[in-house]
């Protein structure tokens, strides 16, 4: 089995998840409390990887953090090296792919908080930003537990994307994922069918926990 | 003001307290007057207008002056816009045109760009059905908009009577208990105005009576004003210092409450106010006082009520003539000695159990309906089909003028 691949699936996961906690709040408390008409606009593209194939995804980031781009070059005056076959690379497109799975129920979970609520913080003279760390987060306990599971197992099993940003260096970008495509190519099938077993098997106990914690998360009056 | 000073001015206010019952209000006799100047109240001045996609249009005139601790009743039917007016009032919705203010303060003008949030107006705001914050025990809910270590809020508790409920969550409370934790987080940061969008309406009847008494001791004893939403007019009569009427997304009528009651402005007031015989009716004669009206009856013959004067009416003005069922008077036979001047004859049409009295309906030519106890009724053997005389008094007569 190959470890390090395993290893750097959980490290690019869990820096993915970090990230996402970062900058998927903020978007989804735009999301639900701008008032702007074309918010509609940023919701279609937080959820384009959805529907868009990996590669696609993966080839506009590719070309988005190439040297030849602006954000690349910058990265690269500043790093020292150019982010594509990187570890960093791969954070920024596991990000974006895995965007939806973070945002959508973080905004759900917020939208879902009864108004009057809001309402009752900012008569007794709370600031909305207050009213949304005192009131809505913690009545969305559930949302944001479900946004971190599902953006840490997505991540954790992505192929397509990894392929096309990170290609295949044992160690930087060669995740458990790739390893099993990998073995699979060179016919030690069972190598992969190990390591498919135990990410199988971490997948469904993460989700099936986080179903169970649900259960027993305190209960929210739904209006 | 600042929010630190009012946190300041909240516990002396409390203790102070204000002896009796404050004075009536004073207020505007109608839409755009100035408010009558009342020492240490509140000068609310709405002056709004709102267009919705329904097509409903509001267009709210009030000028209210709200004594300490007194309470100013919104009434009207459901769908007159009286939410909109109060959320407008909160900050948390904007009209198209106008102005709000309250005191010198202009929390909203539209024409100079003017809003202030609900944040800076320093009200206290309290909905229909308790929004506890639920994941917060019921003293960091009444906590919740103050800093910390003020009193105030214990003192509040102790007289909602919630010391015993504090370390509860909002799930382990019954609806009063909810509604009276909504009140006590609502007066704890020392709002100078109260904002009640039917606070009792989801309660049940002994509860809601109850609670009633101990908001109008608690608003007494802070000094806090309090606008109140009601479409119910005993809880208005019962409640409410000034009365403002709104039907139709317009403000119809502001006065004292009793007043109101008693001298509905127009027809649709009347209607509105649950004044339950609206009788198309015209002056014959007036003199010493009293007017003889003849009231349009079926079946040819004509009823002739004699109603005190309190406006000069002509004969032959066609009015509408106001009777509250409250104030017919029922007999078994014409009764010469009681001061009602006003003896009909009538027949029981039928009879409907009203909570803990009778609603008779009367035909006397024309409908009319009386209000009666039960033990009232049952030895006077009334039912349906029965003959009986109805009496009302002449000062219990309203009459207004058709337009």
């Amino acid at each position: 089995m190959d470890w390090s691949a395993l290893w750097l699936s959980v490290r690019l996961a869990a820096t993915t998840t970090v990230v996402l906690l970062a900058i998927g709040i903020p978007i989804a408390y735009w999301i639900v409390f701008s008032s702007w008409r074309g918010k509609f606009l940023v919701e279609a593209i937080v959820a384009l990887p959805l529907v868009l194939p990996p590669t696609v995804l993966g080839f506009y980031v590719l070309v988005a953090i190439g040297p030849l781009s602006p954000l690349g070059r910058v990265y690269a005056s500043v790093a020292g090296h150019g982010l594509p076959f990187t570890f960093e690379g791969l954070v920024i497109a596991s990000v974006l792919y895995s965007m939806p799975f973070a945002v959508q129920p973080f905004s759900a979970e917020f939208a879902a908080v009864d108004r009057r609520l809001l309402e009752a913080s900012w008569s007794l003279g709370v600031s909305r930003l207050e009213t949304f760390r005192r009131v809505v987060l913690p009545l969305s306990i559930r949302g944001l537990v479900t946004g971190i599971v599902l953006s840490f197992a997505h991540t954790l099993g992505e192929f397509g994307v990894v392929l096309m940003v990170g290609g295949n260096l044992p160690g930087v970008t060669r995740t458990v994922s790739i390893s099993i495509y990998d073995a699979v190519q060179s016919l030690d099938y069972a190598s992969a069918s190990r390591t498919s077993l135990l990410l199988l098997i971490v997948s469904f106990v993460i989700l099936a926990t986080t179903y169970s914690l649900q259960r027993s998360v305190w209960i929210k009056p739904r209006h | 003001m600042d929010k630190a000073a009012s946190l300041k001015a909240g516990p002396n206010r409390l203790r102070q307290g204000y002896g009796g019952p404050p004075e009536p209000s004073a207020t505007a006799e109608g839409p755009g007057l100035p408010p009558q100047a009342s020492p240490k109240g509140l000068a609310v001045h709405v002056n709004v207008a709102r267009r919705f996609a329904s097509g409903f249009q509001l267009s709210a005139v009030m000028d209210v002056a709200l004594a300490p601790g007194s309470i100013c009743v919104l009434f009207g039917p459901s769908g007159a816009g009286k939410t909109t007016i109060l959320r407008q009032m909160a900050g948390l919705e904007r009209p198209d045109a106008g102005t709000i203010r309250l005191d010198d303060d202009v929390w909203c003008d539209v024409a100079a760009a003017v809003w202030r949030p609900p944040q800076a107006r320093r009200i206290g705001l309290v909905f229909q059905e308790p929004t506890l914050f639920p994941h917060l025990t019921v003293r960091d809910n009444i906590r919740f908009g103050v800093g910390p270590g003020s009193d105030p809020i214990e003192e509040i508790a102790a007289l909602l009577g919630l010391r015993d409920l504090e370390h509860r969550h909002p799930r382990e409370l019954s609806g009063g208990e909810a509604q009276r934790v909504a009140l006590a987080r609502a007066l704890a940061p020392g709002p100078r105005l109260l904002l009640l969008d039917e606070p009792f309406a989801a309660l049940d009847m002994p509860t809601r009576a109850r609670l009633r008494r101990d908001v109008r001791a608690l608003l007494h004893r802070t000094g806090t004003p309090a606008i109140l939403i009601t479409h119910d007019r005993t809880e208005a009569l019962a409640i409410g210092d000034t009365a403002v009427v709104v039907i139709g997304g317009r403000v119809r009528q502001i006065g004292p409450v009793r007043d109101v009651f008693s001298h509905p402005a127009d027809v649709d007031v009347a209607a509105s106010l649950g004044v339950e015989a609206v009788l198309p009716a015209r002056v014959l004669t007036a003199s010493g006082g009293l007017l003889d009206v003849v009231v349009g009856a079926t079946g040819g013959r004509d009823v002739v009520l004699q109603v005190a004067e309190r406006d000069a009416l002509a004969p032959g003005t066609e009015v509408y003539a106001c009777i509250r069922a409250e104030d017919v008077t029922l007999g078994m036979q014409l009764s010469t000695h009681a001061s009602a001047r006003n003896h009909l004859e009538a027949r029981v049409v039928s009879i409907n159990a009203e909570g803990p009295v009778d609603r008779v309906s009367l035909d006397c030519g024309f409908p009319l309906d009386a209000l009666i106890t039960r033990r009232s009724r049952e030895e006077l053997n009334l039912t349906a089909g029965s003959q009986v005389t109805a009496a009302i008094k002449a000062t219990n007569v309203h009459l207004v003028a058709r337009s």
